[in-house]
């Protein structure tokens, strides 16, 4: 059986979830090999639970510096990981760094790019679902070998415990004039929330939330359910909440389990980056905002009365377990 | 020193999209097209360092003959001249092939100091090609850009991606992606628009970008639709008018559709 490479997202301690999510994706095309990139010693680290989802193999591309410079370690080891084991295709997290590290990885090797899939089929076939949700397509490399890149959520990650073969890979030194480096890093910004694109449930504001203390409300919802916080153009743009929670189609496209939209009147913009949610709700003042014609669950009212409510509701059925 | 900004013409956000049904491409019949948002930053960022530090900047552009008023408008801005590249057969071109066409491009730009870019575009959203093109021209890559300082020959960005916060530091020549955060881009003024209409912008096709390509043709998509389907418009489901009680109303839904 063929291998099929999957890039390691890790914090050099632990394996991020989105991994195990390709680990489960990549038994659908043949063996998954996990390639783990960073300094000596992580791979080690790191192999137990990357065998308990189903690494047949696990290369280390281990070197002191291969936290030092952006992305490039990441392409080099996939290119050399490649070059070796001629796999049946290649699986990287559409994160940004991912995406960065694919899209690299397929210019190097002129290989067929595959983005941002949601499904993928033992035949390679893989559905996108584009335009912020109005179009699925389905699609197949026909040139070379498929690098994919998996949404994040979109596979449920399943234990599949099997014994893993470390095999070490050399990295070659980074060309310093052609490479970033990195002189400095500072934690994720979203504190303790989920990653926007990777929650479960998210909660976002809209002008209707009518300033940036108001969103204090939207964050308390947030915080009960457990999810994200985002906002919509209107209200980033009127200087409500940051630029980088921004959900539509010059922010971020999500897709959780809920979505709940307080505010938000919904604008083809906005509409486009959240219409994929398993279920929506939105609570708008306004009976006639275009979001209550696509919500699961809407209601007329006002956010300042019905989101507290809510969120009273949700804390008291998780004090009572 | 040369600046390169690439810019791309897409649909208008504020309007419905659909594929043709043809070949599964943008029905570009259908839309209004204009310059990506992000790309006017990126821009503006290049007319900035070109006041600061002196540079000429040249803005690129693939796509068919309407990318010419994309051309323009950054022309208007303040950019010194154009490269419009332009071939029927870069039609449904793939990223992979995009940031060939792109890189082949910028190298025909000598004394190159800086390539700028968004760091996606609206419609693709596939925010990988500058990184290509990056890689393809063996740039240092600094996407995700929220503040961008050039000095000495070396260029300091601050990158800002959901996974957090990092410094990074390169030698020019090098490649910089730009965020929202990191300007206010300028509108181009009447005597800018006026200006645009005489500066210089030369059309290339692939033979011109690849002359040494054999006669087989050019590969400008190494992946196929097998199936293109618009998806069912999402129909309203329940809806209350809140009469104090909605918030203990809508636990129930949650917890009944198993989501609290």
């Amino acid at each position: 059986m063929p291998e099929v490479l999957v890039l390691v997202d890790h914090d050099g301690e632990r394996v991020h979830k989105t991994t195990y999510e390709l680990l489960t994706a990549a038994r659908r095309l043949g063996a998954p090999a996990a390639v783990v990139v960073g300094t000596p010693g992580t791979a080690a680290r790191l192999e137990a639970s990357l065998a308990r989802h189903g690494a047949r193999s696990v290369y280390a591309a281990e070197s002191a510096e291969a936290d030092e410079f952006l992305t490039t370690p990441a392409v080099d080891a996939l290119e050399r990981a490649a070059g070796e084991t001629s796999p049946a295709a290649v699986l990287v997290s559409a994160t940004t760094d991912g995406k960065e590290v694919a899209g690299r990885l397929a210019a190097r090797l002129d290989t067929g790019l595959l983005i941002d899939a949601v499904d993928l089929d033992s035949s390679g076939v893989v559905t996108q679902v584009v335009f912020g949700g109005s179009y699925t397509v389905r699609s197949q490399v026909t040139h070379g070998m498929p690098v994919i890149t998996l949404r994040p959520g979109s596979f449920e990650a399943e234990e599949c415990p099997v014994r893993a073969e470390e095999k070490k890979l050399a990295l070659r030194p980074v060309a310093a004039a052609c490479c970033a480096r990195v002189t400095a890093r500072r934690g994720a910004l979203a504190g303790d929330r989920p990653e926007l694109t990777e929650a479960a449930v998210v909660v976002s504001g809209g002008r209707g939330v009518g300033g940036a203390e108001g969103f204090q409300v939207v964050e308390e919802l947030a915080d009960a359910l457990g999810g994200a916080v985002g906002a919509s153009r209107a209200a980033v743009d009127a200087g409500y909440y940051p630029h980088q929670y921004q959900v539509g189609q010059t922010g971020k496209s999500v897709s959780p389990q809920l979505y709940i939209a307080l505010g938000i009147s919904g604008a083809i913009q906005h509409l486009a980056g959240m219409q994929t949610s398993k279920t929506i709700v939105a609570v708008n003042k306004d009976p006639d905002a275009p979001i209550l014609d696509l919500a699961d669950y809407g209601v007329v009212g006002d956010l300042f009365a019905v989101a507290p409510e809510l969120t009273r509701a949700v804390a008291a059925r998780r004090a009572a377990g | 020193m040369n600046i390169v900004v690439l810019v791309k013409q897409v649909p208008d956000t504020s309007a419905e999209r659909t594929l043709s049904g043809a070949d599964h491409t943008l029905d570009r019949e259908s839309v209004d097209l204009v310059l990506d948002e992000i790309d006017e930053r990126a821009a503006e960022e290049a007319l900035t360092l070109k006041e600061a530090v002196g540079a000429e900047v040249t803005v690129v552009s693939m796509g068919p003959d309407a990318a010419l008023d994309a051309i323009r408008k950054v022309l208007a801005m303040g950019a010194d001249r154009g490269i419009h590249i332009c071939d029927d057969r870069l039609r449904g071109a793939d990223v992979v092939t995009t940031a060939r066409v792109l890189a082949a491009a910028v190298r025909t730009v000598g004394d190159l100091g800086l390539v700028l870019a968004g760091n996606a575009t609206t419609d693709g959203q596939a925010s990988a090609v500058p990184a290509m093109v990056a890689d393809l021209l063996g740039l240092p890559q600094l996407t995700h850009a929220r503040e961008l300082n050039v000095d000495a020959g070396r260029v300091r960005a601050e990158r800002e991606t959901e996974q957090g916060e990092t410094t990074l530091d390169a030698p020019l020549p090098a490649l910089v992606s730009v965020t929202e955060k990191i300007n206010e881009p300028r509108y181009p003024s009447f005597k800018g628009i006026m200006a645009a209409k005489k500066k210089p912008v030369e059309t290339v096709g692939l033979d011109d970008l690849f002359p040494d390509a054999d006669g087989t043709g050019i590969l400008t998509t190494r992946t196929r639709v097998v199936e293109a389907v618009p998806r069912p418009a999402r129909a309203a489901g329940t809806r209350v008018t809140d009469d104090g009680t909605a918030g203990r109303q809508l636990v129930e839904y949650l917890i009944a559709q198993k989501l609290v």
